[in-house]
């Protein structure tokens, strides 16, 4: 279940992951709304390329310069965390939006918990593939933890004392 | 001090009620201790050897009186009538109920406190010089930048998993007393030859099994780029900041991996991006949080006092005090005074709920209201009327501040250590109450003078033991606990790592091998030289030789201590223990 404007959707996309033996040169990619490793993309670029449907996602180690120029041709990437407390994909999602103006789908996949998807958000994501084992409902109340915050990212351009007036000393 | 509008009052709000329902999670079942640990952490709560362990905010250490009532009221309500002050400015409550920790958090809120960010993979609550504004030796006072960089901190939606945690300290004074060179990032606020207002950034140092001196990456950041140059620091380390091994992972290791030229390289590669952005600081903010840190009405007084000139002659008790706990102010007729936590038979920093009444009282009379937490794990009165001296060292007293030993062999630092904290090798506090005891001598105290003896009881060294003048630490060889000692640390102006003296001891043969590091300084001293000085002088092979010398009798006393706390046993019936039990 993908959890996309508020809202629970059936996801149309599928995953291909790298398992044991499969090598990113030799892997077969199958047909339709395919989310493939950075590994599959810089191998199979050439018969790749012409695929409108196709999605990327990259891996919390994968750093901003692996990334293709060619990151505004998909309509989707997506930022797998392996576990939640590898802060990586935060960052790297920064990067995505804020320096490389990448402007399609940005989903987060993996170990996806309630209570990090206020951040998630914060930094750009707006999909959010929740831990299978999670119910996606009571997670999207992570959202709502907090109704401002203090520093400028993706979601909010300017820190909070640019957006409010704030204060004073007594 | 920085008072919440209601923007800050909405979040801090807003966290007691995700806590809240964090914790309700946790105890239905619903969140695994796994998914559990890293969001109680970040709200400071530990789960330690007896109980829950929750450390508060005092951010760089300023506290209000009603703040330290609040503190008093946790003790006597949530915990046994006590708490501890910490060497990073905080304070934190050793014996909680996890069920309790959202009502304490929103205890504190209605005193505008939390525990965010306190311990965790994220930027921790930042520290500072305990006589920020006060200090003779100041060039900028530091707390406006503290507090802008505290709520910039707070909640930083990329930087809440980093790799490890990470400290920030700032100071702006000439003596380092913010031990900037040994945080992740240390800021020392300088004026540059046009007399603007700017930053020497440190990056890199840090204790811990890996103790490391900061490396300057830049001379000079001009503060509007404050949170864009930090922001930049922070990046580069989440994004290249290993995490394959714990005790790699903290920014120091990353700095010596790369080296500081292409850390500096990578980082101003992506401040190029930042720079000038919107987390640029204007002038209209730091007047605003300025504003809240301008000087309190002080009355115009002339500088000393004669009754407490006379009372110096003839009271040798109270010069004592005076002479270590009368601190020098910038504002004539005025005084800093520290009240001692370390007082013998008592944990190093630990306070009881009446003492921290009696300190909330105090600050209302003697000092505007505010109190300071200091990282020797004293708390200061900042703005003491000279004139009133004598009638504050008589208050005191009575409430168990006066020792006269800041600065002293006894103002030992110290962790919480083997009886509480589950990552100990070795006990400290009982180590630290053996020491006191074997050195009561307040003559040959003042005698030594000025050293810094500090005790951690693992690797993690949260007592600092690397930078101690003496540096005991706690190490386990199977299964026993021995201790290592380094002498020639230093926290600051320069800081420097202790020297490992030799094999390691038994705990009680440590009062006399410290007995013996003394015995060399006093024959090798000249007149008014510190320890350290003596040290750096003649190096520690002469330590070395005496130490070693004949064998190192164990102090009868100390063969079988007594494990009260343990011997207490396990005081709630909750299904969440310690691991250890």
């Amino acid at each position: 279940m993908l959890i996309k404007d508020n809202d629970i959707v059936t996801d149309e996309w599928t995953v291909l992951r790298l398992h044991g033996g499969d090598a990113a040169d030799r892997i077969a990619v199958p047909a339709g709304k395919v989310i493939v490793p950075l590994p599959v993309w810089n191998c199979q670029y050439e018969a790749l390329q012409g695929r409108t449907e196709l999605g990327l996602w990259l891996a919390g180690f994968d750093r901003a310069e692996d990334i293709p120029d060619a990151v505004h041709r998909f309509p989707v990437i997506a930022i797998d965390f392996h576990k939640y407390t590898d802060g990586r994909g935060y960052t790297l999602a920064y990067r995505l939006r804020k320096q490389m103006g990448f402007r399609g789908e940005l989903r987060a996949m993996g170990d996806i918990l309630r209570d990090q998807l206020f951040f998630l958000k914060r930094v750009g994501f707006d999909t959010f593939d929740v831990r299978a084992d999670k119910d996606a409902n009571d997670a999207m109340k992570g959202f709502n933890d907090f109704s401002l915050s203090y520093q400028a990212s993706v979601d909010t351009d300017a820190p909070l004392f640019k957006r409010v007036t704030r204060g004073v000393a007594a | 001090m920085y008072r919440y509008d209601r923007f800050d009052h909405q979040l801090v709000a807003e966290r007691v009620a995700q806590f809240r329902d964090q914790v309700c999670r946790r105890l239905s079942g619903e969140l695994k201790e796994d998914e559990f640990r890293v969001l109680r952490l970040q709200n400071g709560v530990y789960m330690q050897v007896h109980a829950y362990m929750m450390r508060i905010a005092a951010p760089y250490g300023l506290v209000s009186a009603a703040q330290m009532r609040m503190f008093a009221h946790i003790a006597r309500k949530y915990d046994r009538g006590y708490g501890h002050f910490t060497t990073r400015q905080n304070i934190q409550f050793n014996w909680l109920k996890l069920q309790d920790t959202p009502d304490i958090l929103a205890d504190l809120a209605t005193v505008e406190a939390h525990a965010i960010q306190t311990s965790g993979s994220c930027i921790r609550s930042i520290t500072s010089d305990e006589f920020a504004g006060v200090a003779p030796d100041e060039i900028v006072d530091p707390r406006p930048f503290a507090e802008i960089l505290r709520q910039w901190s707070t909640f930083h939606p990329e930087f809440a998993f980093l790799p490890r945690k990470f400290k920030v300290s700032i100071t702006g004074a000439t003596e380092d007393r913010a031990a900037i060179e040994v945080n992740d990032i240390g800021l020392q606020v300088v004026k540059n030859a046009q007399g603007e207002v700017g930053f020497r950034v440190l990056v890199g140092g840090g204790l811990g099994r890996t103790p490391v001196i900061g490396t300057e990456i830049d001379a000079f950041v001009p503060w509007q780029h404050l949170l864009t140059y930090v922001e930049s620091i922070v990046r580069v380390y989440n994004e290249f900041g290993r995490r394959d091994n714990l005790y790699k992972a903290r920014i120091k290791i990353l700095v010596k991996a790369i080296g500081i030229d292409e850390f500096r390289r990578r980082v101003n590669e992506e401040w190029v991006l930042s720079k000038n952005g919107p987390n640029t600081l204007t002038q209209a903010e730091l007047d605003r949080v300025a504003a809240h840190f301008s000087a309190p009405h002080y009355a115009d007084l002339r500088e000393g006092d004669a009754e407490v000139a006379v009372l110096r002659r003839e009271n040798k008790a109270f010069a004592n005090w005076f002479k270590r706990n009368v601190k020098p102010h910038k504002v004539a007729g005025y005084a800093a005074v520290e009240l001692s936590l370390k007082r013998t038979g008592v944990a190093p920093g630990d306070a009881t709920a009446e003492q921290m009444a009696a300190a909330a009282d105090l600050a209302d009379r003697y000092s505007f209201g505010e109190l300071r937490i200091s990282h020797m794990q004293n708390l200061v009165l900042a703005d003491v009327r000279q004139s009133d001296l004598i009638e504050l060292w008589e208050e005191t007293k009575v409430h168990g501040f006066a020792t006269p030993n800041i600065g002293l062999l006894t103002d030992i630092i110290c962790c919480p250590g083997g009886d509480f904290c589950t990552l100990a090798n070795a006990r400290s506090i009982t180590l630290a109450k053996a020491v006191d005891e074997r050195f009561d001598d307040i003559d040959y105290l003042q005698d030594i003078g000025e050293i810094d003896l500090n005790i951690s009881g693992c690797v993690n060294a949260c007592a600092h033991h690397h930078v101690g003048h003496i540096g005991i630490l706690g190490v386990d060889k199977s299964g026993e606990e021995w201790y290592q000692v380094s002498i020639g640390g230093s926290k600051g102006s320069p800081a420097a790592i202790g020297k490992i003296i030799g094999r390691s001891f038994h705990f009680a043969q440590i009062p006399e091998v410290v007995e013996r590091l003394l015995q060399v300084y006093v024959r090798e001293r000249f007149a008014d030289e510190r320890f350290i000085d003596t040290v750096r002088r003649i190096g520690i092979e002469p330590f070395v030789e005496h130490v070693y010398a004949t064998p190192v009798q164990e102090e009868g006393s100390l063969l079988l201590p007594a494990y009260d706390l343990i011997q207490q046993g396990t005081p709630y019936d909750v299904p969440y223990y310690s691991p250890r039990f």
